[in-house]
């Protein structure tokens, strides 16, 4: 086993409340939805009208016309954050610079560019397949978020993408961590990213009937642990942590945020996208990153829940809680930010271990909003309606992706 | 259609599909060297010629074409003119 440490040095974000991790921290502190209608296609004729979409990202102030318009809107998300990210830490890194090649990075996407593929296939099947353009399948691929942060970065290490679903940030995190540890690297900018609200996208969650269809009261939809609770909402942004090897980032002088000391994963190996029940398979992740940060569950001050606002989710997780926090489970916090980001699928591991971080940084965790009626199967401390100063030195979170990837990290300050 | 309307049509191609800035282009420019277009973008400026100019262009035409004032001398030959 190395003894490499891991730390983050840089945020980045894109999110339906803000388009930067400030303005993000301080709408999730405030308890703000950004869920609102759909305002990027006409969902008029779907049972599902309500999203959480970032409203005023224009790619083009971030990366210029010619290099946006070959990339999806998840890559240019991650691009964006990934930039933040880097500014943060203070890396610039030259194409010859030896550095360059000691620096990576692990993207997770969900599902990648589906707009694009939904719009190739509009294409094709309406003009033609002599009309599909050149970049579609480069556009469309999961990886390509990576790619292009690679290129144009100059992260010449190891390049890599998960796909598991809505665990892919949480597992792209973690596994640039083993990354570090394992000397392959000293820095990785490290996140995940989706975008993924257009007709075809909503349309297939909400056949899995997944989403939420409270379409009347889009910023009260997305209400997790609460009885009424009818499905998650989607969401869409880009995350970007910058993890690095601790003798890395002191030997530059970097300002440190946080430690990534744990990272634990299962197999649900239930169903496709139902959780197991009794949450034997979520507490198993959860356990194992406890073990792997040589932390008992008693020392988690805060737990940012996975939390989608589905019913079976947010009752098993509940369970899983139990299991593995014990009495301990009665004291925690345990709040889901997806009440106001909406769930950001691939994502949402990164954006929410940057709340673990901030949380940790600030002594404030933010809160589970729409949260009015309990459930008997909801029984834990969700942080309901308020952000609450509590002091935080260790924070996990989950993340659960269809498929039954199940993913725990843990930070801690430094 | 005269050559000046197609060359004028071909910038404004260049500019709104390729996102090349106007000042680079010349008709002396070529697509490779002078104005960053790769091989994947040039598939694409001739789906957009032929788009424009409701025109046909065979692969093997394509290739032989480096530089902008190449492309509009095959979009003149196609037209006829």
């Amino acid at each position: 086993m190395s003894d490499r440490r891991v730390v983050v040095t840089g945020l980045g974000a894109v999110t339906p409340l803000g388009l930067d991790v400030t303005s993000t921290w301080q709408a999730l502190l405030a308890g703000r939805s950004g869920v609102s209608e759909i305002g990027s296609f006409d969902a008029s004729p779907l049972a599902v009208r309500i999203a959480a979409e970032i409203p005023s990202f224009d790619p083009e102030d971030w990366m210029g016309r010619r290099a946006a318009r070959h990339l999806d809107r998840y890559a240019q998300l991650f691009w964006a954050s990934t930039k933040q990210a880097l500014d943060h830490a203070g890396l610039a890194l030259d194409e010859d610079d030896p550095e360059a090649q000691r620096a990576g990075v692990a993207l997770g996407s969900g599902i990648g560019g589906i707009m694009s593929f939904q719009e190739s296939m509009d294409t094709m099947r309406q003009r033609g397949h002599d009309r599909v353009s050149p970049y579609a399948i480069p556009r469309i691929i999961s990886n390509m978020g990576a790619g292009v942060v690679s290129i144009d970065f100059n992260l010449l290490g190891p390049n890599v993408c998960s796909v598991t679903a809505c665990a892919a940030s949480a597992n792209a995190l973690g596994d640039a961590a083993e990354i570090i540890k394992r000397g392959d690297a000293d820095v990785m900018a490290a996140g995940g990213a989706e975008a993924a609200v257009c007709e075809f996208a909503v349309t297939g969650f909400m056949q899995s009937r997944a989403l939420s269809t409270r379409n009347d009261d889009p910023t009260g939809a997305s209400r997790p642990f609460d009885r009424d609770r009818d499905g998650f909402v989607m969401g869409e942004g880009a995350a970007t942590l910058i993890l690095e090897n601790l003798e890395h980032a002191l030997a530059r002088g970097a300002a440190i945020h946080a430690e990534l000391v744990g990272y634990g994963m299962s197999g649900d190996g239930y169903h496709m996208t139902l959780p197991r029940p009794g949450g034997a398979g979520a507490a198993r992740a959860m356990e194992n990153a406890l073990r792997s940060a040589k932390l008992e569950a008693a020392d988690i001050d805060y737990v940012n829940a996975h939390g989608t606002s589905t019913q079976a989710n947010d009752s098993t997780e509940t369970a899983a809680i139990r299991i593995v926090f014990g009495d301990h489970a009665d004291l925690v916090p345990v709040s889901s930010t997806k009440s106001m980001t909406g769930h950001l699928l691939g994502g949402a591991g990164a954006l929410e271990s940057i709340v673990c971080i901030l949380a940790i940084r600030d002594g404030v965790v933010p809160p589970t909003i729409n949260y009015e009626t309990p459930d008997p199967e909801c029984d834990l401390d969700y942080v309901p309606n308020e952000a609450r100063q509590v002091r935080v030195r260790r924070a996990m979170t989950n993340s659960f992706g269809f498929g039954g990837h199940n993913v725990a990290l843990v930070f801690t300050g430094v | 259609m005269e050559r000046p309307d197609i060359e004028k049509k071909l910038v404004e191609l260049l500019v709104d599909e390729l996102g090349i800035e106007s000042e680079s282009i010349t008709m002396d420019a070529t697509f490779e060297e002078d104005l960053d277009v790769d091989s994947l973008g040039v598939v694409e400026l001739l789906m957009a010629l032929e788009d424009t100019f409701g025109v046909k262009i065979p692969d093997e035409e394509a290739e032989a074409i480096s530089t902008v004032g190449e492309a509009v001398d095959l979009v003149m030959q196609k037209l006829g003119g």
